[in-house]
């Protein structure tokens, strides 16, 4: 693991009316480690992902991919910053090929005069290449022509994760990634995650399943109340003490100082 | 017993099923057709009763081709052949009784339909009604139009450039016009099947919210669709115009229904993102052929119009019952 930062949020603030969803969030991700993210529900969980993707603006603070201050306005923005989000359950279309899921909004042309002038797509390329990143990723699917409808819930999962991991040129987002499956599924989509660490992405990972989190994690970031509480390490903090610092039972200031990553 | 073997070969068959089903089935149905109608009338089999079952099929046909479109996005047009209707009174009372020069009369008239292509677009697009509700209002509006525009009259005595499309090529069975579906046929595969905009359609009408996050325009592919559906529509109006030689204020009401029925018929599903604009070509033959073949057996048109609407529901039927199976 590295020590570069590749994505870095400070004060984060986002409102809406009355409710504060982000109150000063704070947040860094190395390249090459999985950061996972934890934290009741309305602690700014998934407003703090929501900012980091571009699907929302914060109202205040400032968030840097590579040192560099970035202003994300859409999603659009963030995926040309480097950064794939993998959405729960909404990532794939079920009647299209996994080919052209893997491909879906960044198809490829053929090459010459078909593909500039008859807008000619390259299927076979796009074939060819989703079976090499599935590959890589150690999924094994058999055929790129095959409806991501006739998958299994953890194999859609992996070509989701899959398109994340080959466009993004610096982090991945999962939320909930794990979620919907069952255990044999569950580890195989966390096995898919470590080898795109591995490959030198940073992996930001929301999940409510703590093993999980404890399995997978290098650090853990703690939110609660729209704030950064701590940053933990899972190899020397305790579950339930961890539990206990995202749900204000407890302190961190009160935790051994050995724990904080 | 699930060998990597055995697996590759289950998804080869359910590739081969849905390969079978998605093509096969329509064409099946339209060669069953086909025979039925065969030994049921004489002049059923004959080039000259093909040749005037292509007319009629060529402006369902071209209607379908926007039809698909839209239904591949999840969408319905119900205004489609009322919108045909003013296309073609558009141009006949320009050309005919206005005296405007026949090329700026088609661009006039296809203007028209497309900018109701456009109004039903931007109504479902930008402030997010349903297609439904949205093309029931422009068919009445389209339908009202047309009738106070042509006073309920028809126009005859048209330019002769006018009906064209409806002559035969170097006097064979084949007039211009079904030609000119082909190739839109052609054209509309292509861009469905080999250009990023159509597997764009498919995925807008599958998952909207999956194209959404993928980085896909979904409002601008959906408008180009309607806004293409229009356009196909000003098309059809001409050949509508041709065939039968008059603009006629009342044309367009079975065409209507006819396209729905050609584009479910063809395998396109209406919950949308499934389908193939080849199945609806199929889809217009097979509703082209029930209407020469029952026509042949002296039918009454009632029991045409019957005949259609049991088809659509069974069409549909069968839509759902294999969109529940895959669910």
């Amino acid at each position: 693991m590295s020590n570069e930062v590749i994505l870095e949020a400070t004060g984060l603030v986002k409102r809406y009316g009355h409710v504060t969803a982000l109150d000063g969030m704070d947040f860094s991700l190395r390249a090459g480690e999985v950061l996972a993210v934890i934290g009741d529900n309305g602690a700014g969980k998934s407003s703090l992902i929501k900012a980091l993707s571009g699907a929302l603006v914060p109202d205040e603070g400032t968030i840097r991919v590579d040192g560099r201050a970035v202003d994300f306005r859409a999603p659009m923005d963030a995926r040309r910053a480097g950064i794939e989000t993998v959405y729960q359950e909404l990532a794939v279309a079920p009647a299209m090929t996994i080919a052209e899921n893997l491909f879906l909004g960044r198809e490829l042309r053929r090459p010459g005069v078909a593909g500039r002038l008859l807008r000619m797509l390259d299927h076979t390329r796009m074939r060819e290449e989703s079976a090499r990143y599935l590959q890589e990723l150690e999924i094994g699917v058999r055929s790129m022509s095959q409806a991501v409808s006739t998958l299994s819930g953890g194999q859609r999962q992996a070509v989701a994760v899959a398109r994340s991991a080959a466009f993004a040129r610096h982090v991945v987002i999962m939320d909930e990634p794990t979620a919907a499956l069952g255990v044999k599924e569950g580890s195989q989509v966390l096995a898919l995650i470590r080898r795109v660490r591995d490959r030198g992405l940073g992996v930001v990972l929301i999940s409510h399943n703590m093993p999980h989190v404890f399995e997978i994690a290098d650090r853990i970031h703690v939110a609660r109340l729209g704030r950064r509480v701590a940053v933990l390490n899972p190899r020397s903090v305790n579950m339930s003490d961890a539990v206990a610092v995202m749900t204000g039972a407890r302190t961190p200031e009160t935790l051994d100082p050995a724990v904080l990553a | 017993m699930s060998t990597p073997a055995f697996r590759s070969a289950l998804a080869a068959s359910n590739q081969a099923r849905r390969l079978t089903l998605g093509a096969a089935g329509p064409l099946l149905a339209l060669l069953l057709a086909c025979a039925f109608f065969a030994t049921r009338s004489d002049r059923f089999l004959t080039g000259e009763n093909f040749s005037l079952v292509l007319q009629q099929v060529m402006v369902v046909g071209v209607i379908a081709i926007g039809q698909t479109l839209v239904i591949l996005t999840a969408g319905v047009d119900l205004s489609c052949g009322m919108v045909m209707a003013l296309g073609g009174i558009v141009v006949t009372k320009l050309a005919a009784e206005s005296g405007v020069p026949v090329p700026l009369a088609i661009a006039a008239g296809v203007g028209v339909t497309t900018g109701f292509g456009l109004v039903n677009g931007a109504l479902v697009t930008r402030i997010g009604l349903p297609p439904f509700i949205v093309t029931l209002g422009t068919l009445n509006v389209a339908f009202a139009i047309t009738q106070l525009y042509s006073q309920a009259q028809s126009v005859s005595e048209l330019p002769e450039s006018l009906t064209a499309l409806g002559t035969p090529i170097f006097g064979g069975g084949v007039v211009w016009g079904v030609l000119l579906m082909l190739a839109l046929y052609g054209v509309a595969w292509y861009s469905l099947r080999h250009t990023a905009w159509g597997r764009h359609v498919y995925a807008v009408g599958n998952a909207p919210d999956a194209a959404r996050l993928a980085g896909i325009r979904t409002s601008r592919v959906l408008l180009s669709v309607y806004v293409i559906a229009g356009a196909l529509y000003g098309v059809a109006a001409l050949l509508s115009v041709a065939r039968t030689g008059v603009g006629d204020p009342n044309a367009g009401q079975t065409e209507n229904l006819d396209a729905i029925t050609a584009v479910v018929l063809g395998g396109t599903s209406l919950f949308g993102g499934r389908g193939s604009v080849l199945g609806s070509l199929i889809g217009a033959l097979i509703v082209g052929v029930f209407r020469n073949g029952l026509t042949l057996m002296g039918v009454s048109s009632v029991y045409q119009v019957l005949i259609t609407g049991i088809l659509v529901i069974l069409a549909v039927t069968t839509d759902q019952l294999s969109q529940r199976r895959t669910a």
